[in-house]
């Protein structure tokens, strides 16, 4: 039994959620490859062979790969499934991993797992469905599992004490179906959602993105990221990237606030994973007081500078 | 172009799902469903192209049992011109849909087929990928914009960490993200009109799919519910509790 796992691309170094998929893949037992593709990776592949229980690290580095397009991505993995004998694929469940996996799964004529949380034995998985208000326990009697992973449900593997061999794979080709033309990455000096401690979240209780500030300005005092309920992201206070929820980022930090949230349960979907919710509404009924920990009734726009105030003189 | 959309029968979004107590699945019993929410932006998007000139014909297609016709009314009533339904009463999963809407796919030879980039019940973020890789054509998943030009199409896709766009060979596959557009509300003479639009039965058979699921449920359970909590009177009192009983700051 062997798992190849796709490696979030990157051209910055190693990235969380391939050591969070790492680390379901340490659940299946077995040997872990893992394969890194992209554009002048070398030193990321150098840095994945530094990994705690990765056996091969395989790099495909080539200019069709460099955006890590599905059409161009899919094929080299199919590839080195039908050569390699793998018997399970595992990508990160991020926006890379959902785009390649089933494409992936369908050239093998495989299901494919989605958002996998738990690893029962190497056919059977939990996932979540109907936006996490029910578990599914899923079995797959398919020669190859094909699944992503939820990186907030598993630990993330060491980063270091491994000593894998690199090796280079060829056989990546444009597929002449897609191309890349350009991308527009939100800049932040703050840690990113997927991977923050702390996260600071405002929905249209904000009322405008010029209010952003109130929440960047407490983010700042606790080192947190920030991010948003859908309305707030559709009312164009922020870019979509801050959007958590069902169809949205999932995140699960030590520390969430949400400010101004009402709590559909399509976003409580993407948050309520979180060890701490505190929750800031005016509202002494909306639903979100039901799954927070610590439930402030208040006007947010006093409120919040007030926290930020308070974490201020406690130092 | 011929655009094919597919659209699916859901429960309603709205609508907070029980698990039942046998652990078999989710009550759907007596549960409003409707289309799913990204299906109708995939059908209001094809309906905004033929309105711009873009599309000759929109055909719209639901695997699944025949109250999925309702599904697809609603999909002629914003403006679809006909439809198709592929009637199954197994559980629908994404490759065989897939293969299903391949098969309808090289029949209707379309320019585009857009879906949604996930169902609101099973989650699972797939059929548009896999209908890609089966038809050997381009993907342009999550998107917020489509453009088509001659021969190709740009789609701006939502990525984590903000947008890309793509360009890709036509034809193609789309998947619908939230923001691609705002779906318009069937009007009263619509969904007369849609009464009399051709809606077509197929079964899998004939169409030479197996939709067999391939993933066995065991067990569908609660998650775990997290304790109730607290409210606390003021900000100094939220934030002593985070130092000292939570531990968190
Ligand atoms: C298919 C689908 C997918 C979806 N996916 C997501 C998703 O991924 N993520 C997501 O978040 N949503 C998602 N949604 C949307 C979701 O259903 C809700 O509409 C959305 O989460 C509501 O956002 P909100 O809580 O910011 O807004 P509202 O529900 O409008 O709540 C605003 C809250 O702010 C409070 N408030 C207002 N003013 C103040 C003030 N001055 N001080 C304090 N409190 C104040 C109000 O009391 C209210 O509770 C999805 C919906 C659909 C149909
Ligand atoms: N049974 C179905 N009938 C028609 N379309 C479907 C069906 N299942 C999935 N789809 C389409 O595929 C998209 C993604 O679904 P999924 O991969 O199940 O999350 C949906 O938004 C629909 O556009």
């Amino acid at each position: 039994m062997t798992t190849l796992v796709i490696a979030e691309p990157s051209t910055e170094g190693l990235k969380t959620p391939t050591l969070t998929t790492l680390g379901a893949a340490a659940k299946l037992g077995g040997d872990v490859h893992v394969l890194v593709i992209g554009q002048g990776i070398a030193s990321v592949a150098d840095a994945t062979a530094q990994v705690a229980g990765v056996a091969k690290v395989l790099t495909a580095d080539a200019a069709e790969l460099a955006h890590g397009l599905a059409e161009n991505v899919a094929p080299l993995v199919v590839n080195l499934v039908k050569s390699g004998g793998y018997s399970h694929v595992l990508a990160p469940s991020t926006t890379f991993g959902k785009n390649v996996a089933p494409r992936v799964a369908a050239l093998l004529d495989v299901a494919q797992i989605s958002d996998i949380t738990g690893v029962e034995s190497p056919d059977t998985f939990t996932r979540p469905i109907y936006a996490g208000n029910a578990i599914a326990t899923v079995q797959s009697s398919d020669p190859v599992k094909v699944a992503t992973v939820r990186g907030t449900a598993f630990e993330a593997v060491a980063a270091t004490g491994g000593s894998a061999a690199v090796e280079a794979v060829s056989g990546a080709a444009d597929a002449g179906l897609s191309t890349f033309v350009s991308q527009e990455v939100s800049k932040s000096e703050r840690p990113e959602l997927t991977s923050a401690r702390v996260i600071v979240s405002g929905g249209r209780g904000m009322q405008s993105g010029d209010n952003f500030p109130l929440l960047e300005a407490l983010a700042d005092k606790l080192g947190a990221a920030v991010g948003a309920s859908r309305a707030a992201v559709d009312a164009g206070f922020v870019p979509n990237d801050y959007q958590v929820g069902q169809t949205g980022k999932i995140v699960a930090p030590e520390l969430y606030i949400a400010v101004g949230i009402s709590g559909a349960i399509q976003h409580l979907a993407g948050m309520k994973d979180s060890k701490v919710i505190v929750a800031i509404n005016k509202d002494e009924e909306a639903p979100i007081f039901q799954i927070a920990d610590y439930g402030l009734v208040a006007d947010l726009f006093k409120a919040v500078p007030e926290l930020t105030a308070e974490l201020g003189k406690a130092g | 172009m011929k655009i094919l959309v597919a659209v699916k029968r859901v429960v309603d979004y709205n609508v907070k799902v029980r698990v039942k107590a046998d652990g078999t699945g989710v009550e759907t019993a007596n549960v409003k469903m409707s289309m799913n929410p990204f299906d109708e932006i995939a059908v209001e998007e094809a309906v905004r192209l033929k309105e711009a000139g873009r599309a000759t014909e929109i055909v719209v297609v639901s695997v699944g049992p025949a109250q999925a016709q309702e599904t697809l009314r609603t999909a002629l009533a914003m403006g679809a011109d006909r439809a198709i339904l592929v009637q199954t009463d197994v559980e629908t999963q994404p490759l065989g849909v897939a293969k299903a809407l391949k098969a309808l796919a090289e029949k209707e030879q379309p320019g585009l087929v857009i879906l949604g980039k996930q169902a609101i019940d099973d989650d699972a973020n797939q059929t548009g990928q896999m209908l890609a890789a089966l038809l050997g054509w381009a993907q342009g998943t999550f998107a917020s914009k489509v453009v088509p030009a001659e021969g190709t199409v740009a789609v701006t896709r939502e990525i984590d960490g903000g947008l890309e766009t793509v360009d890709l060979k036509l034809p193609a596959v789309v998947t619908t993200d939230l923001r691609l557009n705002e779906p318009r509300y069937a009007s009263l003479p619509n969904i007369m009109k849609a009464k009399k639009k051709p809606l077509e039965t197929v079964d899998a058979a004939g169409l030479g799919v197996d939709l067999t699921p391939r993933l066995k449920t065991l067990k569908v359970a609660e998650p775990p519910k997290r304790a109730g909590g607290v409210k606390v009177g003021s900000v100094q009192e939220l934030v002593a509790k985070l130092k000292t009983e939570a531990r968190v700051i």
